[in-house]
């Protein structure tokens, strides 16, 4: 399987990113080594093995419906780069204008 | 509301509409659904978040038992099949409100499948089918505006973010807006009967995206789908569809093409507006959540949930019709909510006569609301004040006019029944040799009745309850009147 540089454009949108052409090329030659790679898979024949989602066989666990005390609010927004206020204290995080793309 | 056009009824006609609706449902559960913070509404801004729900790297999810139970409890109430193994998926999308950059949501492996919702469609019924109802978490809350601030940011609060939702999916099997406002309004009663979500549209707890296209009547092909966003009430998803539909007709009849977009609803123009977002399909790129193992809910806790399923609307109307021999309406009205349906069984179940309160119900409660513009929860008469005054009436402790009076009172200062009989109780006349001397009088007074009635034209005897009743302003003891007179009327 390969990719064609407008589905790196594709990715690239998706993933939020501007690439310049030439990283454009890089990306497409790096992804398509990577496809080429994971094509060895492919070899191995799989016609009656049953598709596998997760590798534990295992069910997921389970929690009762209990609180627990969450983060003190200045902890929670120590790592924002910006906080908005409410009643003169630190209360929101804050992000650039949210413009939908 | 302003419609779209214009465009005559016959052309319309040559048109169906082809609606489709999903609706989020908050689960009432006290813990988030992948970690313990609280979900309580209106706490401070980002007090209620912790690193799982904020995104911080290295957090896990660990699933909430109750936001499953409640998930398939609704899933169950909605004719759906539980599946015994369901999964759950990334949905990747960048959004500042979705910290960790995508929600956990459930894709080919939904927790229920294959549901239907009844609906009354014009004279008849129809079932609407349900798609799918799947577990996900919310995202947190966008403040657009408000702050000082508010020109070049976004502030956020993430306290909504991991509160459990159920997102049932119709089938696309809705053909009008009447329908669509049907389908949501008994969606929302089943859920509510099952109490796993308050169904709060105000509070966000209970919120719909409609998608709509319209194609020529019996074109096999649907049309382009129009997704209809930012509607917070049933009637405005009901005017938001109808405009939307006309749109889209005049659309097609001018030979433009309908474009496959996202729209906003104005409620206030009563239009819709479309989001003007790139023109691509979104591209999610579900993926199974590695953080989480599949979710088995095996036969023997389907059988548990399946026992907190309470007696459904529908079914509660069907017996209180057979049961109290109250009209359909009156039936639907008094189940408009579980609690107003439990209180009312347990007022008729509490009084000597429970068809009796069923009826005073129906002839005197009911009118007195819809004079007032009254929903059955604000009535001041409770249903345990119409169970009291059955039983008075049964007694014969007070006449219907009587009966009739103190309900007028009751609404006129807005207080109980109880409290108004309490106070304005008739002075009643239960003094048998009172009553006797007024029979008397009025035996003395109308002597050619009482002959009649000792001919044998005993149909005379009303006559005399009556005069007795109008001699005592209504205040004689009824029964007491009954017995004297058949007494002394006897001879």
């Amino acid at each position: 399987m390969k990719v064609k540089e407008k589905d790196v454009q594709h990715v690239a949108a998706l993933a939020n990113l501007e690439l310049t052409a030439e990283e454009s090329m890089r990306m497409l030659q790096d992804l398509n080594a990577v496809l080429d790679h994971i094509d060895m898979l492919n070899e191995v024949d799989t016609a009656n093995v049953a598709p596998m989602a997760f590798v534990a066989a295992d069910i997921t666990a389970l929690r009762s419906d209990e609180t627990r005390a969450s983060l003190p609010r200045d902890e929670a927004l120590s790592n924002a780069p910006e906080a908005g206020m409410a009643d003169g204290r630190r209360a929101f995080f804050k992000v650039p204008k949210v413009i939908e793309r | 509301m302003a419609t779209a056009t214009r465009i005559p009824p016959e052309v319309l006609a040559r048109y169906e509409p082809v609606i489709g609706l999903e609706v989020h449902v908050q689960l009432l559960t006290a813990s988030k659904i992948f970690c313990g913070c609280s979900t309580s509404f209106g706490a401070p801004p980002n007090s209620n978040v912790c690193p799982v729900c904020l995104g911080l790297p290295g957090a896990l999810p660990v699933l909430n038992r109750k936001a499953v139970e409640f998930a398939a409890l609704a899933a169950l109430a909605l004719g759906c099949q539980v599946r015994e193994t369901s999964s759950f998926a990334r949905k990747n999308y960048f959004y500042p409100d979705l910290p960790k950059g995508y929600q956990i949501s459930q894709y080919d492996q939904p927790l229920a499948e294959h549901g239907a919702i009844e609906i009354t469609s014009g004279e008849g019924r129809k079932k609407v089918g349900i798609t799918r109802l799947h577990l996900e978490e919310d995202a947190g809350k966008s403040l657009h505006d408000g702050f000082a601030e508010s020109a070049t940011s976004t502030c956020l609060d993430l306290n909504r973010a991991g509160t459990p939702l159920a997102e049932i999916v119709s089938e696309p099997e809705i053909s009008s807006p009447d329908e669509a406002f049907e389908y949501l309004t008994r969606l929302k009663e089943i859920i509510l009967f099952t109490g796993v979500s308050d169904c709060n549209m105000e509070e966000g707890s209970l919120r719909c995206d409609a998608n709509v296209s319209v194609r020529r009547k019996g074109a096999k092909e649907f049309g382009a789908k129009v997704e209809v966003k930012n509607v917070n009430s049933f009637r405005f998803i009901r005017e938001a569809l109808a405009y939307e539909i006309e749109r889209q007709v005049e659309a097609l009849e001018s030979g433009e093409k309908v474009v496959q977009e996202t729209r906003l609803y104005h409620a206030a123009e009563g239009k819709t507006f479309s989001m003007r977002s790139k023109e691509q399909a979104h591209d999610y790129r579900y993926f199974p959540d590695p953080d989480l193992q599949p979710l088995v809910v095996d036969a023997a806790w389907q059988a548990e949930i399946r026992k907190q399923l309470p007696e459904l609307p529908e079914a509660l109307r069907a017996r209180l019709v057979a049961q109290y021999g109250i009209t359909e309406y009156d039936a639907g009205v008094l189940s408009a909510s579980r609690s107003l349906a439990q209180q009312f069984e347990a007022a008729a179940r509490s009084a000597k006569n429970p068809k009796r309160v069923a009826n005073l119900v129906q002839s005197e409660l009911m009118g007195r609301l819809k004079a007032r513009d009254l929903s059955i929860e604000q009535s001041p008469i409770t249903m345990r004040g119409v169970a009291m005054s059955a039983d008075l009436a049964e007694a014969g402790t007070i006449s219907s006019k009587m009966l009739k009076d103190l309900y007028d009172h009751a609404f006129a200062t807005g207080e109980d029944f109880a409290a108004v009989y309490e106070r304005e109780k008739p002075q009643q006349l239960s003094d048998a040799s009172a009553i006797e001397k007024v029979i008397e009088d009025v035996m003395a007074a109308n002597p050619q009745q009482v002959e009649q009635y000792r001919a044998g034209k005993t149909t005379v005897k009303a006559f005399f309850v009556g005069q007795v009743m109008k001699a005592t302003k209504g205040q004689a003891n009824p029964a007491m009147v009954n017995e004297l007179l058949d007494k002394k009327l006897a001879g």
